[in-house]
């Protein structure tokens, strides 16, 4: 069934809006860069101090952040119709990894997320965190917006299957940034209000189910956010001492490489999931704003071009990938402030490691093809 | 067609933007929250969280105080900390924990207990504590271990402060010895200024002294990490040292004295009269108090517990034995003073005495008895029945109370913990220890100092000192100064005022001090033996009963078991005329006291008096 407002072939061969300079040549979008570059360079400058000022470990980040912006560019230079045309297969082969994983995955860290591919280990939850998004988007721009009792409950059947899955391995962190991105795909494609009143009842109602679903260690992580002090050297250490260390920070903060809560090795993880309160600690609340600012310009960007995408694709997905890098930030500075569970969600583009860095570039690289694949329309 | 698409577009456009939008604004409410959160605990909870940041790198680290060294009379030092040398390791340094032992033990010896001992440390402690496995190295062992430590990584050799007492067992008793802290010790102490210290003063000078020893613990505040790693110092604040203590103790003297004894039993307590300053204070036989300081093995401590002869007992302040006939001069004093008898009155001794209307006899030691006797004579010549007949005459009443005065039944006050008070008996005390009236009989064998009587080597020695000084009685005292730590200064240490005993006639006590000076001078004086041209000596000689004859069995030394055989004391004072040294000496199951006592006495009198180059 094809729809008459769903034009693939039309955006197919179009060429860029102002085709000015290199940036444009290779599909990038100057404003969105920059915002990246400066959040990059200062999460770089955050986490030298966090590693203790390893020449590894930073070595390591700029090899990683490399290979993420080359990742990035490359995306970039993919058609979005193109990127339609395979959301179905990407999904397909996403869900089947994971369910490989659940069979034949590796025990790494108490879960199971690693699938080893012979050269090289491969988490597809990663992969899933992208196919989500634009499966339900294409599934959604079929046909109109917004869209039937019928297409909603399909695509709350194929938002729930990976969740699910990823769930189960089990990692709470990944399958909550998946629930959101297919969430705010439908969001955006505009379901009604008491329908997203309904669904939050429900999810309030299914809490205690999810109670009963969780593991050992996710139950406690809810039981130490509801009282760290109950818990002091165990579970609720590391936001006791999480707290410390913004707290102590205070408005101007103790400086660049002067945080005696992670130099003195107090804070926990404090390069990956912690690294926020390493920067609140040593830059104060005005470290926070600035970073803080970047996001949001970053976010408020993405929201621009997806507003101002061409086709109900587009928007929908970049609108959804854009909210989602807002989930990392909120989820993963909520923990830390103490403000929510502790759940495995690290600092997006600024926490040491490589796997959700690539992810999120591979994000934006759509972002950026989006943007700059539009074919000029009558207005 | 093209105009619906249009349409479509336009609508779907619209409504994207106002989700777009709203999103927006949800994105920007969620940050204000979050913003909120942060102000709230690095403005609103900065200053308690800056605290807690605070608590958690800054820890106090206690510095231990010096503790004070202990000098005799003639700054011998008899206490002093020397750094010894330890084996130690560091567990986080050492690969191979099994080879590194086993390779170490075959440069230095490593006993199984040493092991043991290292093992069960290392589980208490962290890796990266200095762990000592082997302490008190030799100087070989030092040596040995330097030229090979390149092939050991993580052992090191640590120099520890240990408490040490070179005069080892001649000031055993006197001094005690330090320990480490047990647990009752610590609800005791002021916990904070003990903080760094490990060890505390057991018994002896080290207890009684704790206070002036110890001194002021200092505070070092230091960086630390998570692990309780020291990062830096962030301040510090050294120790106060222990004051140095001068002793009234001569080193030498007990030596001496200890080597007098030879492989006899017993103790010895030498004070000048004058100060009440303890001279000698011997417990024989004594103990090595090095080995209590960083912890007696079992097995050593063991054997010192069951050894028969009880080295650990302190026989100067806790012995209590009958004194026997060395009350004698007490009990003519008490005789006179109280006005029963005068000094050249006669009695009769037929060699017994009988209460009237009892068949009892209570023997002299001479069968055929002394004949008509003076006070002189008897205190000369130790007559019995004299001192039976007195003591019945004065009544228990007046000789318990004049006896009292000498300190007899009263701990002495010496500056030590631990002394016994011994027994003075009288009829209140036999109604309240025993239930039953006081027997005439036990008024008689009171006299001569056996009986319920009984008295410390201590109490002996400083009665005969109050003796020596014609009534003044001094409080024994071991300290002389306290010297403040760094600094030259000295202050003499607390002492009690001097008392004037009540006794008026000043004959009568020249009278007893010349009958006492016939003991040693006279032809038949019971301590003739010890007689010198060099300076006078004033004693009396006594024999204290360990087991009783039975009536009209003879006391035969020579088949009676050793462990049955008579205590022998001397108690005496030199110079007669310038009283500079007042001593008792018992000998257990020595036999008489004029001849295995008296000579003791006669070479810590000696010793003091004509090799003593002050």
């Amino acid at each position: 069934m094809r729809i008459a407002s769903t034009p693939p072939r039309e955006f197919s061969e179009s060429t860029p809006a102002k085709p000015e300079g290199l940036l444009a040549g290779l599909h990038l979008d100057l404003q969105l860069l920059t915002g990246l570059i400066l959040l990059c360079g200062f999460g770089l400058m955050v986490l030298y101090s966090a590693s203790d000022q390893s020449m590894a470990k930073m070595q390591a980040q700029l090899i990683r952040l490399a290979i993420a912006f080359g990742v990035m560019v490359a995306v970039a230079q993919i058609h979005p119709a193109t990127l339609r045309r395979w959301s179905p297969w990407a999904f397909g082969a996403g869900v089947l990894m994971l369910v490989a994983v659940l069979v034949v995955g590796e025990i790494g860290k108490g879960a199971q997320r690693w699938l080893d591919l012979g050269l090289f280990r491969f988490q597809p939850s990663e992969m899933v965190k992208l196919a989500v998004p634009m499966m339900i988007a294409a599934f959604l721009s079929e046909t109109r917006l917004p869209p039937s009792w019928g297409r909603l409950a399909m695509a709350a059947v194929l938002i729930i299957i990976p969740v699910l899955l990823i769930f189960k391995q089990p990692d709470l962190g990944t399958s909550l940034l998946v629930a959101s991105a297919g969430i705010f795909v439908l969001f955006l494609a505009g379901i009604s209000w008491r329908l997203m009143a309904a669904l939050t009842a429900l999810a309030a109602a299914a809490a205690p189910a999810l109670w009963y679903l969780m593991r050992d260690y996710q139950r406690q992580r809810v039981l130490t956010f509801l009282n760290p002090e109950n818990d002091p050297l165990g579970a609720g250490y590391h936001i006791i001492q999480s707290k410390i260390a913004i707290g102590s920070g205070g408005l101007y903060g103790k400086g660049w490489l002067n945080g005696t809560q992670s130099h003195l090795e107090f804070l926990p993880e404090r390069s990956t999931d912690f690294i926020f309160a390493v920067l609140a600690e040593e830059f104060g609340l005005i470290g926070i704003l600035v970073l803080l600012a970047l996001y949001l310009f970053i976010i408020l960007r993405g929201l621009y071009i997806a507003a101002r995408a061409h086709d109900t694709y587009g928007r929908l997905l970049a609108g959804s990938l854009t909210l989602v890098v807002f989930v990392y930030l909120f989820v993963n500075t909520g923990m830390v402030s103490g403000l929510l569970p502790v759940v495995g969600v690290p600092l997006p583009l600024v926490s040491y490691g490589g796997t959700s860095l690539v992810t999120l570039m591979a994000g934006f690289g759509i972002l950026m093809s989006i943007h700059t694949h539009r074919k000029l329309l009558p207005t | 067609m093209a105009e619906s698409r249009i349409k479509d577009y336009l609508r779907e456009s619209r409504l994207f933007t106002q989700r777009a939008v709203i999103a927006g604004l949800l994105v920007v409410l969620l940050l204000a929250s979050l913003i909120l959160r942060l102000a709230h605990l690095q403005i609103t909870g900065h200053e308690h969280f800056t605290t807690l940041s605070r608590e958690n790198r800054v820890k106090l680290v206690p510095l231990p105080p010096t503790r004070g060294l202990i000098y005799d009379r003639n700054g011998v030092i008899l206490a002093q900390n020397l750094p010894t040398h330890s084996l130690e390791i560091i567990p986080e340094q050492v690969e191979d924990m099994a080879t590194t032992l086993e390779r170490l033990g075959r440069i230095i010896d490593i006993s199984e207990d040493d092991l043991k001992r290292f093992h069960k440390r290392r589980k208490q402690r962290r890796r990266f504590d200095s762990i000592p496995i082997r302490v008190r190295l030799s100087d070989e062992e030092v040596a040995r271990f330097a030229v090979n430590q390149h092939l050991f990584p993580g052992a090191s050799i640590q120099a520890r402060i240990l408490r040490d007492y070179p005069q080892g067992e001649y000031t055993a008793h006197v001094l005690g010895y330090v320990g480490r802290i047990n647990e009752e010790e610590l609800r005791s102490i002021d916990a904070s200024n003990y903080a760094g210290t490990s060890h505390i003063g057991k018994i002896g000078v080290e207890k009684a002294y704790e206070d002036t020893l110890h001194g002021q613990v200092g505070i070092q505040q230091v960086e630390v990490n998570v692990l309780g790693r020291v990062i830096r110092v962030l301040e510090s604040q050294p120790p106060v040292p222990g004051r140095d203590l001068h002793l009234y103790l001569d080193a030498r003297l007990q030596e001496t004295a200890t080597k007098a004894f030879g492989d006899k039993n017993g103790a010895a307590v030498a004070i000048d009269p004058k100060t009440g300053g303890v001279l000698a204070l011997i417990s024989k036989p004594g103990y090595d108090p090095n080995l209590f300081v960083d912890g007696i093995s079992t097995a050593a401590y063991k054997e010192l517990q069951q050894s028969d002869d009880k080295p650990l007992f302190d026989r100067a302040l806790r012995g209590r034995y009958p004194p026997g006939s060395t009350l004698k001069p007490f009990v003519g004093l008490a005789g006179m003073e109280t006005k029963t008898i005068s000094y050249e009155q006669k009695k009769y001794c037929p060699g017994f005495y009988q209460l009237p209307g009892h068949e009892h006899k209570y023997r002299d030691w001479k069968k055929r008895g002394h004949g008509p006797v003076t006070m002189e004579k008897a205190i000369v010549q130790s007559c019995d029945v004299y001192f039976y007949d007195l003591a019945h005459d004065m009544g228990i009443d007046k000789m318990s109370n004049f006896l009292g005065l000498f300190g007899f039944g009263s701990k002495s006050g010496v500056d030590l913990t631990g002394e016994l008070g011994g027994l003075l008996p009288s009829r209140a005390w036999k109604r309240g220890a025993k239930g039953i009236a006081w027997y005439p009989g036990e008024t008689l064998i009171m006299g001569i100092g056996q009986g319920y009587f009984l008295a410390t080597p201590l109490q002996l020695a400083s009665a005969t000192a109050t003796m020596a000084a014609k009534g003044l009685k001094t409080i024994p005292r071991v300290v002389r100064d306290i010297q403040m730590p760094l600094t030259e200064e000295v202050e003499p240490a607390p002492q009690s005022a001097p008392i004037k005993l009540p006794v008026v006639a000043q004959d009568n006590w020249d009278n007893m001090l010349y009958s006492m000076l016939q003991v040693v001078e006279g032809l038949r004086g019971t301590a003739k033996r010890i007689r010198t041209d060099k300076y006078k000596i004033a004693g009396k000689t006594g024999t204290a009963q360990v087991f009783t004859v039975a009536q009209d069995e003879e006391y035969d030394e020579e088949t009676v078991a050793e462990k049955m055989r008579d205590h022998a004391l001397f108690i005496a004072f030199a110079p007669v005329d310038e009283p500079k040294i007042a001593v008792a000496v018992i000998v257990e199951h020595g036999g008489h006291g004029g001849s295995i006592a008296a000579p003791i006495a006669k070479r810590i009198m000696d010793h003091y008096l004509l090799e003593e180059s002050p």
